[in-house]
Protein backbone atom coordinates (compact mmCIF):
# COMPACT_ATOMS: atom_id res chain seq x y z
CA UNK A 1 0.00 0.00 0.00
CA UNK A 2 1.77 3.15 -0.99
CA UNK A 3 -0.04 5.64 0.97
CA UNK A 4 2.67 8.42 1.26
CA UNK A 5 1.59 11.27 -1.19
CA UNK A 6 5.31 13.48 -0.96
CA UNK A 7 8.20 11.45 -2.57
CA UNK A 8 9.87 9.02 0.34
CA UNK A 9 13.28 10.56 1.15
CA UNK A 10 16.66 8.68 -0.17
CA UNK A 11 17.99 6.11 1.82
CA UNK A 12 20.58 8.11 2.57
CA UNK A 13 18.75 11.38 3.67
CA UNK A 14 16.87 8.96 6.20
CA UNK A 15 19.11 8.06 8.57
CA UNK A 16 21.13 11.76 8.47
CA UNK A 17 17.24 13.27 8.83
CA UNK A 18 17.09 11.39 11.64
CA UNK A 19 20.05 11.67 13.59
CA UNK A 20 19.86 15.95 13.05
CA UNK A 21 16.71 15.68 14.26
CA UNK A 22 17.14 13.66 17.74
CA UNK A 23 20.22 16.33 18.27
CA UNK A 24 18.22 19.03 17.45
CA UNK A 25 15.38 17.86 20.11
CA UNK A 26 18.45 17.34 22.67
CA UNK A 27 19.53 20.96 22.40
CA UNK A 28 15.43 22.20 22.23
CA UNK A 29 15.04 20.42 25.31
CA UNK A 30 18.27 21.42 27.65
CA UNK A 31 17.94 25.28 26.08
CA UNK A 32 14.62 25.54 27.59
CA UNK A 33 15.49 25.97 31.26
CA UNK A 34 17.82 29.26 30.54
CA UNK A 35 15.22 29.99 28.07
CA UNK A 36 12.57 30.71 30.39
CA UNK A 37 14.83 32.00 32.81
CA UNK A 38 15.68 34.58 30.58
CA UNK A 39 12.55 35.51 28.80
CA UNK A 40 10.68 35.25 31.87
CA UNK A 41 12.67 37.33 34.47
CA UNK A 42 15.15 39.03 32.29
CA UNK A 43 13.34 39.88 29.09
CA UNK A 44 9.80 40.21 30.33
CA UNK A 45 11.13 41.18 34.01
CA UNK A 46 8.84 38.88 36.16
CA UNK A 47 9.70 39.60 39.47
CA UNK A 48 11.61 36.15 40.35
CA UNK A 49 10.58 34.68 43.70
CA UNK A 50 7.02 36.30 44.10
CA UNK A 51 4.04 33.46 43.85
CA UNK A 52 2.74 34.10 40.47
CA UNK A 53 6.19 34.65 38.50
CA UNK A 54 7.37 31.67 39.72
CA UNK A 55 3.86 29.87 39.06
CA UNK A 56 4.00 31.40 35.41
CA UNK A 57 7.40 30.22 34.96
CA UNK A 58 6.48 26.37 36.19
CA UNK A 59 3.70 26.68 33.36
CA UNK A 60 5.86 27.89 30.70
CA UNK A 61 8.75 25.47 31.16
CA UNK A 62 6.74 22.20 31.86
CA UNK A 63 4.14 22.91 29.00
CA UNK A 64 7.49 23.19 26.52
CA UNK A 65 9.05 20.01 27.99
CA UNK A 66 6.70 17.83 28.69
CA UNK A 67 5.95 18.66 24.93
CA UNK A 68 8.60 18.10 23.36
CA UNK A 69 9.16 15.18 25.17
CA UNK A 70 5.58 13.77 24.33
CA UNK A 71 6.04 13.94 20.41
CA UNK A 72 9.90 13.02 20.03
CA UNK A 73 9.07 9.78 22.31
CA UNK A 74 5.60 9.35 21.13
CA UNK A 75 7.14 9.27 17.50
CA UNK A 76 9.69 7.25 18.65
CA UNK A 77 7.85 4.64 20.29
CA UNK A 78 5.26 4.36 17.71
CA UNK A 79 7.80 3.75 15.16
CA UNK A 80 9.61 0.87 16.89
CA UNK A 81 6.21 -0.48 17.37
CA UNK A 82 5.09 -0.50 13.86
CA UNK A 83 7.32 -3.88 14.45
CA UNK A 84 4.94 -5.42 16.35
CA UNK A 85 0.78 -5.49 16.25
CA UNK A 86 -2.10 -7.11 18.18
CA UNK A 87 -2.30 -9.43 15.33
CA UNK A 88 1.19 -10.66 15.96
CA UNK A 89 0.58 -10.27 19.71
CA UNK A 90 -2.36 -12.55 19.61
CA UNK A 91 -0.36 -15.04 17.37
CA UNK A 92 2.50 -14.98 20.28
CA UNK A 93 0.28 -15.46 22.80
CA UNK A 94 -2.44 -18.10 21.38
CA UNK A 95 -2.13 -21.20 23.37
CA UNK A 96 0.00 -20.46 26.18
CA UNK A 97 -0.29 -21.39 29.38
CA UNK A 98 -0.52 -19.49 32.49
CA UNK A 99 2.51 -18.55 34.10
CA UNK A 100 5.04 -18.01 31.55
CA UNK A 101 1.43 -16.49 29.25
CA UNK A 102 0.91 -13.92 31.52
CA UNK A 103 5.01 -12.86 32.02
CA UNK A 104 4.56 -12.68 27.77
CA UNK A 105 0.91 -10.70 28.05
CA UNK A 106 2.34 -8.52 30.36
CA UNK A 107 5.40 -7.49 27.97
CA UNK A 108 3.77 -7.71 24.72
CA UNK A 109 0.91 -5.42 26.28
CA UNK A 110 3.78 -2.70 26.63
CA UNK A 111 5.47 -3.41 23.36
CA UNK A 112 2.40 -3.52 21.32
CA UNK A 113 0.62 -0.48 19.80
CA UNK A 114 -2.52 -0.82 21.47
CA UNK A 115 -5.15 1.44 22.54
CA UNK A 116 -7.77 0.47 25.50
CA UNK A 117 -10.66 1.59 23.75
CA UNK A 118 -9.97 -1.37 21.68
CA UNK A 119 -10.15 -3.50 24.74
CA UNK A 120 -13.22 -5.66 23.57
CA UNK A 121 -12.43 -6.58 20.34
CA UNK A 122 -9.06 -7.47 21.52
CA UNK A 123 -10.93 -9.33 24.02
CA UNK A 124 -12.84 -11.36 21.33
CA UNK A 125 -10.34 -12.09 19.49
CA UNK A 126 -7.89 -13.32 22.64
CA UNK A 127 -10.56 -15.91 23.52
CA UNK A 128 -11.14 -16.52 19.77
CA UNK A 129 -7.43 -17.68 19.19
CA UNK A 130 -7.70 -19.88 22.60
CA UNK A 131 -5.55 -17.69 24.79
CA UNK A 132 -6.52 -18.22 28.31
CA UNK A 133 -8.63 -15.51 30.82
CA UNK A 134 -5.62 -14.65 32.80
CA UNK A 135 -3.01 -14.41 30.33
CA UNK A 136 -5.79 -12.06 28.32
CA UNK A 137 -6.08 -10.13 31.34
CA UNK A 138 -2.78 -9.74 32.02
CA UNK A 139 -2.40 -8.06 28.46
CA UNK A 140 -5.50 -5.66 29.29
CA UNK A 141 -3.56 -4.73 32.81
CA UNK A 142 -0.02 -3.96 31.56
CA UNK A 143 -1.19 -1.82 28.34
CA UNK A 144 -2.57 0.84 29.87
CA UNK A 145 -0.82 1.21 32.94
CA UNK A 146 3.00 0.59 31.90
CA UNK A 147 2.68 2.97 28.90
CA UNK A 148 5.31 5.05 26.86
CA UNK A 149 3.52 8.34 27.99
CA UNK A 150 3.63 7.68 31.66
CA UNK A 151 7.19 6.03 31.50
CA UNK A 152 9.14 8.87 29.31
CA UNK A 153 7.47 11.44 31.91
CA UNK A 154 8.20 9.88 34.89
CA UNK A 155 12.19 9.92 33.67
CA UNK A 156 11.88 13.23 32.61
CA UNK A 157 10.24 14.59 35.78
CA UNK A 158 11.75 12.44 38.04
CA UNK A 159 14.49 10.69 36.69
CA UNK A 160 15.68 7.20 36.47
CA UNK A 161 14.78 5.53 39.14
CA UNK A 162 11.51 6.32 39.62
CA UNK A 163 10.71 5.22 36.36
CA UNK A 164 12.31 1.96 36.50
CA UNK A 165 10.08 1.41 39.46
CA UNK A 166 6.67 2.13 37.90
CA UNK A 167 7.53 -0.12 34.64
CA UNK A 168 8.67 -2.93 37.60
CA UNK A 169 5.58 -2.55 39.86
CA UNK A 170 3.73 -2.21 36.87
CA UNK A 171 4.29 -5.54 35.21
CA UNK A 172 4.43 -7.39 38.13
CA UNK A 173 0.72 -5.97 39.26
CA UNK A 174 -0.14 -6.92 35.30
CA UNK A 175 1.98 -10.72 35.70
CA UNK A 176 0.36 -11.31 39.16
CA UNK A 177 -3.37 -10.22 38.63
CA UNK A 178 -3.65 -12.10 35.67
CA UNK A 179 -2.60 -15.17 37.38
CA UNK A 180 -4.41 -14.66 40.49
CA UNK A 181 -7.54 -14.61 38.12
CA UNK A 182 -7.18 -17.18 36.03
CA UNK A 183 -6.21 -19.50 38.75
CA UNK A 184 -9.90 -18.60 40.04
CA UNK A 185 -11.15 -20.17 37.11
CA UNK A 186 -13.94 -17.72 36.08
CA UNK A 187 -14.27 -18.31 32.50
CA UNK A 188 -18.06 -18.67 33.36
CA UNK A 189 -17.98 -14.98 34.41
CA UNK A 190 -17.11 -13.78 30.46
CA UNK A 191 -20.22 -12.23 28.87
CA UNK A 192 -21.66 -15.32 26.76
CA UNK A 193 -22.10 -12.98 23.81
CA UNK A 194 -18.48 -12.82 23.72
CA UNK A 195 -17.90 -16.86 23.31
CA UNK A 196 -20.51 -16.51 20.20
CA UNK A 197 -18.97 -13.56 18.69
CA UNK A 198 -15.43 -15.55 19.41
CA UNK A 199 -16.88 -18.64 17.52
CA UNK A 200 -17.63 -16.21 14.49
CA UNK A 201 -14.89 -14.38 14.20
CA UNK A 202 -12.12 -15.08 11.87
CA UNK A 203 -9.40 -15.91 13.55
CA UNK A 204 -6.55 -16.13 10.98
CA UNK A 205 -8.26 -12.06 10.53
CA UNK A 206 -6.95 -9.30 9.56
CA UNK A 207 -3.33 -10.19 8.33
CA UNK A 208 -0.53 -8.79 9.99
CA UNK A 209 0.66 -5.52 8.56
CA UNK A 210 4.24 -5.10 7.13
CA UNK A 211 4.90 -1.51 6.91
CA UNK A 212 7.69 0.36 4.97
CA UNK A 213 9.99 2.40 6.66
CA UNK A 214 8.72 5.76 5.50
CA UNK A 215 5.13 4.33 6.70
CA UNK A 216 6.44 3.58 9.94
CA UNK A 217 7.31 7.15 9.84
CA UNK A 218 3.91 7.58 8.76
CA UNK A 219 2.51 6.14 11.52
CA UNK A 220 4.43 7.70 13.93
CA UNK A 221 3.21 11.27 12.59
CA UNK A 222 -0.14 9.51 12.60
CA UNK A 223 0.35 8.74 16.56
CA UNK A 224 1.81 12.24 17.67
CA UNK A 225 -1.06 13.75 16.12
CA UNK A 226 -4.03 11.87 17.15
CA UNK A 227 -2.22 11.70 21.09
CA UNK A 228 -1.55 15.32 21.47
CA UNK A 229 -4.57 16.30 19.84
CA UNK A 230 -7.23 13.97 22.67
CA UNK A 231 -4.76 14.84 25.85
CA UNK A 232 -3.38 18.47 25.15
CA UNK A 233 -6.63 20.23 27.12
CA UNK A 234 -5.72 17.14 30.14
CA UNK A 235 -2.10 18.20 29.92
CA UNK A 236 -2.64 22.39 30.30
CA UNK A 237 -5.04 21.70 32.91
CA UNK A 238 -2.84 19.18 34.62
CA UNK A 239 0.07 21.58 34.30
CA UNK A 240 -1.88 25.10 35.42
CA UNK A 241 -3.23 22.99 38.83
CA UNK A 242 0.54 22.10 39.07
CA UNK A 243 1.35 25.47 38.23
CA UNK A 244 -1.23 26.91 41.22
CA UNK A 245 -0.24 24.69 43.49
CA UNK A 246 3.94 25.29 43.03
CA UNK A 247 2.87 28.59 43.50
CA UNK A 248 0.57 28.95 46.42
CA UNK A 249 0.45 25.68 48.05
CA UNK A 250 3.07 25.90 51.14
CA UNK A 251 5.71 23.51 50.81
CA UNK A 252 5.62 20.58 53.54
CA UNK A 253 1.68 21.09 53.40
CA UNK A 254 1.17 17.37 52.11
CA UNK A 255 4.27 15.93 54.69
CA UNK A 256 2.27 17.21 57.68
CA UNK A 257 -1.33 15.55 56.30
CA UNK A 258 0.11 12.70 53.60
CA UNK A 259 3.26 12.35 53.82
CA UNK A 260 4.89 8.28 54.22
CA UNK A 261 4.00 7.83 58.25
CA UNK A 262 0.07 8.33 56.93
CA UNK A 263 -1.46 4.42 56.11
CA UNK A 264 -4.26 6.03 54.70
CA UNK A 265 -3.22 7.95 52.29
CA UNK A 266 -2.40 5.15 49.90
CA UNK A 267 -5.60 3.94 49.73
CA UNK A 268 -7.26 7.41 49.44
CA UNK A 269 -4.78 7.85 46.28
CA UNK A 270 -6.27 5.08 44.52
CA UNK A 271 -9.55 6.01 45.45
CA UNK A 272 -9.59 9.13 44.12
CA UNK A 273 -7.79 7.98 41.31
CA UNK A 274 -10.87 6.35 40.32
CA UNK A 275 -13.23 8.53 38.94
CA UNK A 276 -10.88 10.84 37.56
CA UNK A 277 -10.67 10.10 33.77
CA UNK A 278 -7.50 11.19 32.50
CA UNK A 279 -4.20 9.94 31.18
CA UNK A 280 -0.50 10.12 32.11
CA UNK A 281 -0.19 13.13 30.57
CA UNK A 282 -2.67 14.81 32.36
CA UNK A 283 -1.84 13.67 35.69
CA UNK A 284 2.24 14.00 35.67
CA UNK A 285 2.27 17.41 36.34
CA UNK A 286 -0.27 17.87 39.17
CA UNK A 287 2.25 14.69 40.15
CA UNK A 288 5.44 17.08 39.97
CA UNK A 289 3.89 20.00 41.81
CA UNK A 290 2.28 17.63 44.79
CA UNK A 291 5.77 15.42 45.24
CA UNK A 292 7.61 19.24 45.14
CA UNK A 293 4.74 19.91 47.98
CA UNK A 294 5.99 16.72 50.21
CA UNK A 295 3.74 14.16 48.82
CA UNK A 296 5.42 10.64 49.27
CA UNK A 297 6.42 9.12 46.16
CA UNK A 298 4.69 5.78 47.08
CA UNK A 299 0.93 7.95 47.26
CA UNK A 300 1.99 9.28 44.16
CA UNK A 301 2.37 6.44 41.75
CA UNK A 302 -0.74 4.51 43.14
CA UNK A 303 -2.58 7.41 42.53
CA UNK A 304 -0.92 7.30 39.05
CA UNK A 305 -1.74 4.08 38.41
CA UNK A 306 -5.45 4.19 39.45
CA UNK A 307 -5.87 6.84 37.34
CA UNK A 308 -4.91 5.00 34.48
CA UNK A 309 -5.09 1.38 34.93
CA UNK A 310 -8.42 1.07 37.10
CA UNK A 311 -10.48 4.26 35.36
CA UNK A 312 -14.51 4.30 35.17
CA UNK A 313 -14.33 4.69 31.10
CA UNK A 314 -11.70 1.34 31.53
CA UNK A 315 -14.20 -0.48 33.70
CA UNK A 316 -17.14 0.01 31.55
CA UNK A 317 -15.73 -0.96 28.59
CA UNK A 318 -14.70 -4.38 30.50
CA UNK A 319 -18.34 -4.92 31.84
CA UNK A 320 -19.16 -4.84 28.19
CA UNK A 321 -17.17 -8.40 28.30
CA UNK A 322 -16.84 -9.56 31.84
CA UNK A 323 -19.83 -10.02 34.12
CA UNK A 324 -20.30 -8.14 37.71
CA UNK A 325 -18.54 -10.65 39.61
CA UNK A 326 -15.20 -11.14 37.50
CA UNK A 327 -15.72 -7.70 37.10
CA UNK A 328 -14.84 -6.84 40.88
CA UNK A 329 -12.97 -9.71 41.17
CA UNK A 330 -10.86 -7.73 38.28
CA UNK A 331 -10.35 -4.04 40.77
CA UNK A 332 -10.28 -6.12 43.54
CA UNK A 333 -6.74 -7.86 42.27
CA UNK A 334 -5.34 -5.05 41.09
CA UNK A 335 -6.51 -2.30 43.05
CA UNK A 336 -4.65 -4.89 46.09
CA UNK A 337 -2.00 -4.98 43.62
CA UNK A 338 -1.67 -0.95 43.19
CA UNK A 339 -2.28 -0.70 47.24
CA UNK A 340 0.75 -2.87 48.33
CA UNK A 341 3.58 -1.26 45.51
CA UNK A 342 2.25 2.35 46.97
CA UNK A 343 2.84 1.10 50.32
CA UNK A 344 5.88 -0.78 49.39
CA UNK A 345 7.53 2.43 47.70
CA UNK A 346 6.53 4.34 51.11
CA UNK A 347 8.57 2.43 52.71
CA UNK A 348 11.76 1.72 51.01
CA UNK A 349 11.89 5.70 49.18
CA UNK B 1 -25.57 -1.78 1.25
CA UNK B 2 -23.09 0.63 1.62
CA UNK B 3 -18.84 -0.49 0.25
CA UNK B 4 -17.42 1.93 2.83
CA UNK B 5 -17.80 0.97 6.48
CA UNK B 6 -15.85 2.10 9.71
CA UNK B 7 -15.84 -0.70 12.52
CA UNK B 8 -15.97 0.89 16.12
CA UNK B 9 -17.69 1.45 19.66
CA UNK B 10 -18.38 5.00 18.45
CA UNK B 11 -15.35 6.22 20.69
CA UNK B 12 -13.64 9.71 19.91
CA UNK B 13 -11.31 8.02 17.43
CA UNK B 14 -14.09 6.26 15.20
CA UNK B 15 -15.61 9.39 15.31
CA UNK B 16 -12.61 11.08 13.85
CA UNK B 17 -12.22 7.95 11.20
CA UNK B 18 -16.27 8.33 10.44
CA UNK B 19 -15.46 11.99 9.92
CA UNK B 20 -12.03 11.63 8.53
CA UNK B 21 -13.31 9.07 5.87
CA UNK B 22 -16.31 11.30 4.60
CA UNK B 23 -14.06 13.82 3.44
CA UNK B 24 -12.00 12.15 1.74
CA UNK B 25 -14.88 10.12 -0.02
CA UNK B 26 -16.28 13.89 -0.72
CA UNK B 27 -12.68 14.98 -2.40
CA UNK B 28 -12.19 12.06 -4.53
CA UNK B 29 -15.66 12.68 -5.12
CA UNK B 30 -17.14 9.74 -4.69
CA UNK B 31 -20.98 8.80 -4.26
CA UNK B 32 -20.52 6.21 -1.82
CA UNK B 33 -22.05 6.47 2.24
CA UNK B 34 -20.17 5.69 5.12
CA UNK B 35 -21.80 3.00 7.30
CA UNK B 36 -20.94 2.72 11.34
CA UNK B 37 -20.67 -0.66 12.67
CA UNK B 38 -21.06 -0.31 16.11
CA UNK B 39 -22.01 -3.79 17.24
CA UNK B 40 -18.84 -5.99 18.61
CA UNK B 41 -20.27 -8.86 17.20
CA UNK B 42 -19.66 -7.81 13.78
CA UNK B 43 -16.45 -6.29 14.58
CA UNK B 44 -14.91 -9.55 15.89
CA UNK B 45 -16.90 -11.00 12.62
CA UNK B 46 -14.34 -8.88 10.63
CA UNK B 47 -11.25 -10.54 12.26
CA UNK B 48 -10.56 -6.95 13.99
CA UNK B 49 -8.68 -7.04 17.04
CA UNK B 50 -8.18 -2.84 17.09
CA UNK B 51 -10.71 -0.29 16.63
CA UNK B 52 -11.19 1.67 14.70
CA UNK B 53 -10.76 0.02 11.05
CA UNK B 54 -11.82 1.00 8.03
CA UNK B 55 -13.39 -1.44 5.71
CA UNK B 56 -13.73 -1.15 1.68
CA UNK B 57 -15.87 -4.39 -0.23
CA UNK B 58 -16.21 -6.41 2.76
CA UNK B 59 -12.20 -6.46 3.41
CA UNK B 60 -10.38 -4.83 6.61
CA UNK B 61 -7.88 -2.02 4.73
CA UNK B 62 -6.81 -0.45 8.03
CA UNK B 63 -7.45 -1.27 11.71
CA UNK B 64 -6.07 0.44 15.49
CA UNK B 65 -5.29 3.78 13.62
CA UNK B 66 -6.22 7.11 12.22
CA UNK B 67 -4.32 7.27 9.03
CA UNK B 68 -3.80 11.37 7.36
CA UNK B 69 -6.21 12.35 5.22
CA UNK B 70 -3.94 11.84 2.30
CA UNK B 71 -3.10 8.14 3.43
CA UNK B 72 -7.06 7.87 3.48
CA UNK B 73 -7.65 9.04 -0.11
CA UNK B 74 -4.95 6.86 -1.24
CA UNK B 75 -6.38 4.11 0.17
CA UNK B 76 -9.72 4.47 -0.71
CA UNK B 77 -9.21 5.12 -4.44
CA UNK B 78 -7.14 2.17 -4.21
CA UNK B 79 -10.02 -0.24 -2.61
CA UNK B 80 -12.91 1.48 -4.38
CA UNK B 81 -13.95 -0.06 -8.08
CA UNK B 82 -14.03 2.90 -10.73
CA UNK B 83 -16.81 4.69 -10.22
CA UNK B 84 -19.43 4.11 -13.03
Amino acid sequence: MSTIAAPAPSRVRLPLLAIVAVAAAIGFYFALGPFWDWALYRAVGLPRGTRWADAVHFFCFDTTKIAALLVSIIFVVRVLRSFLSVERTRALLGGRREGLGNVAAAGLGVATPFCSCSAVPAFIGFVAAGVPLGVTLSFLIASPMVNEIAVVLLYGLFGFRIAALYVGSGLVIAIVAGAILGRLRLERFVEPFVLQAAGQASTPGVPEPQPSWSERFELGREEVRSILGRIWPYLLAGIALGAAIHGWVPADFFARYAGPSNPLAVPFAVVLGVPLYSNAAGVLPLVEALHAKGLAMGTLLAFMMSVVALSLPEMVLLRRVLRPKLLAAFVAVVAGGILATGFLFNAVL
Amino acid sequence: MSQVKVLGSGCPNCRRLTGLTEQALAELGRPEQVEKVTDYAQIAAYGVLATPALVVGERVVMAGRIPGLDSLKAALAEQLAPAA
